[in-house]
């Protein structure tokens, strides 16, 4: 990092700290002297560990986002919501049908989507949150799989939701229902497992495991490759 | 995003566009392959590595930074810890909360097993949960475990430990079936056959995805079952010792971040799931790691008189990011070269073939920055070489970026870069320690009731693991310490609770001449500012 960079201020809790612009909002934090144990995990945008919210003074907006990804700015006001808790209903998947009802029964709470967009707009993956929800809400388990695909359950959206719904728990339901039963299965899997545990590659392993490392060599360099367009 | 100097570079690049892609560039030999290792791969480099003066691999050579943890004193001084009162006995404790842990954690349940999972950051925080690319098993017409057997054993330079890699192999398909039946939204053909891609260092197409959040729908998918079955689950509570009898493991003692106080838990078995080592900065390089990745697993096991193997190296991963500052040594997924963005050099031109395994690739990035100077130089002094990814939407049709990387996209997007227009900037970033704890194909160590999986043991990858193969290995061996743990747990009662091993590792630290400030397991790393840790005051 260089030295010319210019320092802004920040407000981390309220508490003003001036650090050089460019870093994002947690690296801030460090370089103001905060050591993290809670809200930060994998500082790379896909834990969901580190959601902030934060406003400009002079601003009623309240904007958010993961504190790994977002940059700092001049008087920014920022928290971090380490924790958020969320209702997480238990269930056995193997029981369950792939219907609204299930998804109701479950989570009857979704029934009071008020359709707001306040989940959309402060989700920091930019994934079409509400849209997700209304899918839900009519049994349409393959969209609302499909749209909360990237969803990585930082707990934004459940936070600010006026219906209290905990939207990413829907959202793992719906993927993990529509990936247990309703994708095809793939049959050429199970295939190879039974024909493994046939024993049918026995031989085969039994073989590579005793050679020695001139031979495996050989066989390694000489393995052909399957091209890329195939 | 990018200044100027950049600009001209890429428009570089555009040029040459056309004839690299008909350009054919042809696998290095075994022979120019180590001779390429050898003089710019990191873990060659002078002075990496130093000889162990103390415990189980005392007198071989392993990697300073991890040399570092194991010649240290325990964070509890041993002959006055009371471990008298026990918080918690259970048949098999989990230690560790990614996907190896998690797994463990459902399959020695289902075996019968009382289970606790602890974790040092939340339930989840790990690098399964980062790991995009995908997860190999040989289960296609054209593939056999035998072809992904010399894979495995061809990329970590044939010392792979070859009951490891079997057990590897043999149960990957299993694994796929399992993770499937749990619910993973893998990419599949309309008729449920799975989509798979090559990867660095495979010679079929078996790398298995789940778009480009592999590891995040998996790890998801695990942490909503284990709450779905009630496994008692305590966050933030890293073992920083394991206790003993007579040399046999017999729980841990748990240390809570946030109250500070300690806990001591009786288990029948321990499995340890605790992941890798990439926060310690190896040679100062960045990584692609979760901020928990600190080694603590090995400490604790070498301790208590587990064996390492292969400590020696580390993996670095070709595509960290480069630029833009704010995400350097994040990773830029190795599914971009197995969609066909070629690597590309200042003057635009191709210099390595894009799927040699990852320490060849590493090598040749830094031989093209470091000696050939034909690297990128960004604002603030890192010097990278240009992924070419708007090959991949040339390749394979305008959108396909945005539909198969769509973390990728999003991550740049953030910083106003649009991958599937521009290129990205990339230098080799610490990624994962190949070498482990020593196990067997059981998953135990040589310590009796000890088990280990995922990245903190060692062996099946050797000295170079495959892309695709670490999330394998952690639903494998994760599923093998499941259930070879709660099997064991039937069969024997509770063992006393000593700190014996920790006496013993302190006499040898003495005897060795070690200082007692240093201490270990570091458990969390430490990225305020000298200043103000200088200005400090412990009250």
């Amino acid at each position: 990092m260089s030295n010319d960079k210019k320092m802004i201020s920040i407000y981390i809790t309220g508490k003003k700290y001036l650090v050089p612009n460019g870093l994002t909002i947690m690296k801030a934090m460090e370089y103001a002297g905060y050591r993290y144990i809670r809200g930060c995990g994998c500082r790379g945008g896909f834990c969901g560990g580190c959601g902030t919210v934060y406003r400009f003074k002079d601003d009623y907006k309240l904007q958010s986002g993961l504190a790994c990804q977002t940059v700092v700015e001049e008087n920014m006001y920022l928290v971090q919501i380490p924790f958020f808790p969320a209702n997480k209903t238990e269930y056995n998947l193997d029981e369950l049908k792939p219907t609204g009802g299930t998804l109701l029964k479950l989570y009857p709470e979704l029934a009071r989507c008020v359709s707001c967009n306040t989940c959309t707009k402060v989700c920091p993956q930019d994934i079409e949150v509400m849209d997700y929800m209304q899918a839900a809400l009519k049994g349409d388990i393959t969209t609302a799989a499909d749209i909360s695909f990237d969803c990585i359950m930082c707990g934004l959206c459940a936070a600010r939701c006026p219906a209290e719904i905990v939207q990413y728990n829907i959202a793992i339901l719906c993927r993990r229902l529509y990936g247990k039963h309703m994708a095809s299965k793939a049959e050429h899997v199970k295939k190879r497992v039974a024909e493994i545990s046939e024993g049918k590659f026995d031989e085969e392993l039994k073989n590579l495991m005793k050679s020695d490392n001139k031979t495996l060599r050989k066989l390694y360099s000489e393995r052909d490759i399957e091209p890329e367009e195939s | 995003m990018y200044t100027q100097d950049m600009i001209d570079s890429i428009n570089r690049l555009e040029q040459t566009r056309s004839r690299r892609m008909k350009q054919e560039l042809s696998l290095l030999t075994v022979e120019d392959k180590y001779d390429l290792l050898n003089k710019f791969h990191p873990d060659y480099k002078k002075g990496t590595l130093r000889v162990l003066k103390i415990g189980p691999n005392k007198g071989e050579r392993v990697i300073n930074e991890i040399a570092n943890l194991f010649e240290a004193y325990s964070q509890i001084d041993p002959n006055n810890f009371d471990i008298s009162e026990i918080d918690c006995s259970v048949d098999v404790l989990v230690i560790g909360g990614g996907g190896a842990g998690a797994s463990a954690a459902l399959i020695a349940q289902e075996n019968g097993a009382n289970v606790l999972l602890a974790t040092k950051l939340r339930f989840g925080d790990s690098n399964t949960m980062m790991a995009q690319g995908g997860i190999q098993a040989a289960d296609k017409l054209n593939d056999s475990p035998a072809r992904h057997y010399l894979d495995v054993i061809g990329g970590g330079g044939f010392d792979n430990t070859p009951e490891l890699v079997n057990a590897l192999v043999r149960n990957a398909p299993e694994a796929i079936v399992w993770l499937e039946d749990l619910g993973v939204m893998f990419d599949k053909e309309s008729d449920g056959t799975m989509i798979t891609i090559h990867g660095g260092g495979t010679s079929r197409k078996r790398m298995h995805s789940a778009r480009d959040y592999t590891g995040g729908e998996i790890m998801k998918t695990l942490r909503d079952e284990v709450k779905n079955r009630n496994i008692d689950i305590i966050e933030f509570s890293p073992a920083i010792e394991l206790l003993t009898d007579e040399g046999k493991c017999t729980g841990a003692v748990l240390y809570n971040l946030e109250t500070e106080e300690y806990f001591v838990v009786r288990a029948k078995t321990t499995i340890l799931a605790t992941g890798g080592a990439g926060r310690l900065h190896v040679q100062d390089f960045p990584t692609s790691n979760h901020y928990g990745a600190t080694a603590d697993g090995l400490v604790i096991a070498y301790r208590a008189g587990a064996p390492v193997i292969f400590m020696d190296n580390i993996q670095y991963h070709p595509t960290g990011a480069a630029y833009p500052e704010q995400i350097v040594g994040l990773l830029v997924t190795e599914k971009c070269r197995g969609l066909g963005a070629q690597l590309v050099n200042n003057d635009g031109d191709r210099f390595i073939y894009e799927l040699e395994t990852r320490d060849v690739e590493s090598a040749a990035i830094i031989r093209e920055c470091e000696e050939r100077n034909k690297g990128i130089r960004t604002p603030t002094g890192i010097l990278g070489v240009w992924l070419d990814t708007p090959m991949i939407d040339i390749i394979h049709g305008k959108g396909t970026i945005q539909k198969k990387l769509p973390a990728m996209y999003r991550q740049y997007q953030r910083f106003d870069i649009d991958m599937s227009k521009e290129p990205l900037l990339v230098y080799p970033t610490q990624h994962f320690q190949n070498g482990g704890i020593m196990v067997n194909e059981k998953a135990e160590t040589k310590v009796a009731n000890l088990y280990g999986a995922g990245e903190v043991e060692g062996g099946v990858h050797g000295r170079n693991r495959l892309m695709g193969n670490s999330l394998l290995e952690c639903i494998v061996f994760g599923r093998k310490a499941g259930k070879n743990a709660a099997l064991k747990a039937k069969e024997i009662g509770y063992g006393k609770l000593t700190l014996q091993h920790v006496k013993r590792y302190h006499l040898e630290l003495n005897q060795a001449n070690i200082s007692q400030n240093i201490m270990s397991p570091m458990l969390l790393p430490d990225y305020r500012r000298k200043e103000t840790i200088a200005r400090m005051i412990d009250i």
